[in-house]
């Protein structure tokens, strides 16, 4: 079994069918909890869901932030980076999973630890029909890739369900990936 | 084009090879890991033999790790065709450490020897060049050869050099391939009681 959803789909808030703003700094706790683990190269393509997390990586004098052009650069970054003795983690926005199916071969083929965390897009309420077709699929073709699958739906759970991640990853060289429901992110809601 | 490139590979890459030193060795998926293997095993090569299109990456990932150690990406055209953002990534980061050797032969050698993209004029290493890497060059003869060697062993990275090389085909020199066994053998080499 290597799907663990943390907590069960809530019935949203309010009226709009969407999430209430988190109350608590998540980005942070994760941010923290990567320290904790020793992480030092964050490889990512941006999100919004992202992008506060991106940006306190980027103010840690002694962490390694790469942009990349594709999200399976990461994968090799990463099994590169643990190869000469360092931690990484990637982030990505779903899409991005199917960016990276046949590298996950490197990880799993040679047991390199792999953090993943997955902000999602086109799982709930979302906007853009084009997201919908991967974001369905995101869970399922990580879970055939050999991915322990952590799902997240209340921002509170966020970073214990990374360091949870990080430590079956660091610990056992398995890949686990961390996908972050936009039932916490909010939805995009294309309007100005 | 091809007549132009006299380049053996096996050859060549053992000369790349010669007293490599400390150097930490990627290579990509095929022949490139063949000619590697055929110069002789070692715990500091980290052969691919999938993922195609992470050679330059899992070079870049260990560059960045080791700031001290030389990195050479040794790998093929068809291998970097197919991940040509890699480039833009490492020129875009910039490591001193970095060196990228294409071992051209302008064919996908491991499906049946057909032309791939640099036979049609595309230039990996001007690609490289505007993608920020710091030193390139395309070599075609053996008296080009020293430069090159000098280029990839000592100066300031990230370096490309692309090597025009004949499309006859080597025998095939098969380096372990347990990729768990690789890994790990590489890391008791670099980091001795770091690894466990």
């Amino acid at each position: 079994m290597t799907t663990q959803t943390l907590k069960p789909a809530a019935a949203a808030d309010d009226q709009s069918g969407l999430p209430a703003p988190a109350a608590q700094d998540w980005p942070s706790r994760i941010f923290q909890t990567l320290r904790e683990f020793g992480v030092r190269h964050v490889t990512y393509v941006p999100d919004a869901g992202h992008a506060r997390l991106i940006e306190l990586c980027h103010t840690e004098a002694d962490m390694e932030p790469t942009v990349l052009t594709t999200e399976e650069e990461g994968i090799g970054i990463l099994a590169g980076a643990w190869l000469g003795g360092e931690r990484g983690v990637l982030l990505m926005q779903s899409s991005g999973v199917g960016n990276c199916i046949n590298t996950l071969s490197l990880a799993k083929v040679c047991s390199f630890p792999l953090l993943m965390i997955v902000t999602m897009r086109g799982e709930w309420g979302e906007a853009n029909p084009w997201q919908v077709p991967m974001g369905q699929i995101t869970a399922d073709n990580l879970r055939l890739a050999g991915a322990v699958v952590y799902e997240v739906t209340d921002p509170e759970l966020a970073a214990p369900t990374v360091e949870a991640a990080a430590r079956i990853a660091f610990n056992g060289g398995l890949t686990a990936a961390v996908l972050l429901s936009q039932r916490m992110l909010g939805t995009k809601l294309f309007k100005d | 084009m091809e007549e132009q490139n006299k380049l053996l590979r096996r050859a060549t890459v053992a000369r790349i090879l010669s007293g490599r030193d400390d150097m930490l060795v990627v290579t990509g998926l095929g022949s490139p890991t063949y000619d590697c293997a055929a110069v002789g095993d070692h715990p500091l090569n980290f052969y691919l033999w999938g993922a195609m299109g992470s050679a330059v990456t899992v070079g870049l990932g260990l560059a960045l790790a080791q700031p001290k150690r030389r990195v050479l990406v040794i790998t093929g055209d068809g291998e970097m065709l197919m991940g040509l953002g890699a480039l833009a990534t490492a020129g875009a980061k910039k490591p001193d450490n970095l060196a990228v050797v294409i071992v051209d032969n302008e064919r996908y050698g491991e499906t049946g020897m057909q032309p791939t993209h640099t036979s049609a004029g595309v230039d990996l290493a001007g690609i490289a060049q505007s993608s920020g890497f710091r030193r390139t060059a395309t070599v075609r003869r053996v008296s080009e050869l020293d430069d090159a060697v000098s280029l990839l062993r000592m100066a300031k990275g990230p370096v490309l050099v692309v090597l025009k090389v004949s499309s006859a085909r080597d025998p095939l020199v098969l380096p372990p391939w347990d990729g768990a066994l690789l890994k790990s053998r590489f890391r008791q080499a670099l980091l001795g009681a770091r690894a466990t």
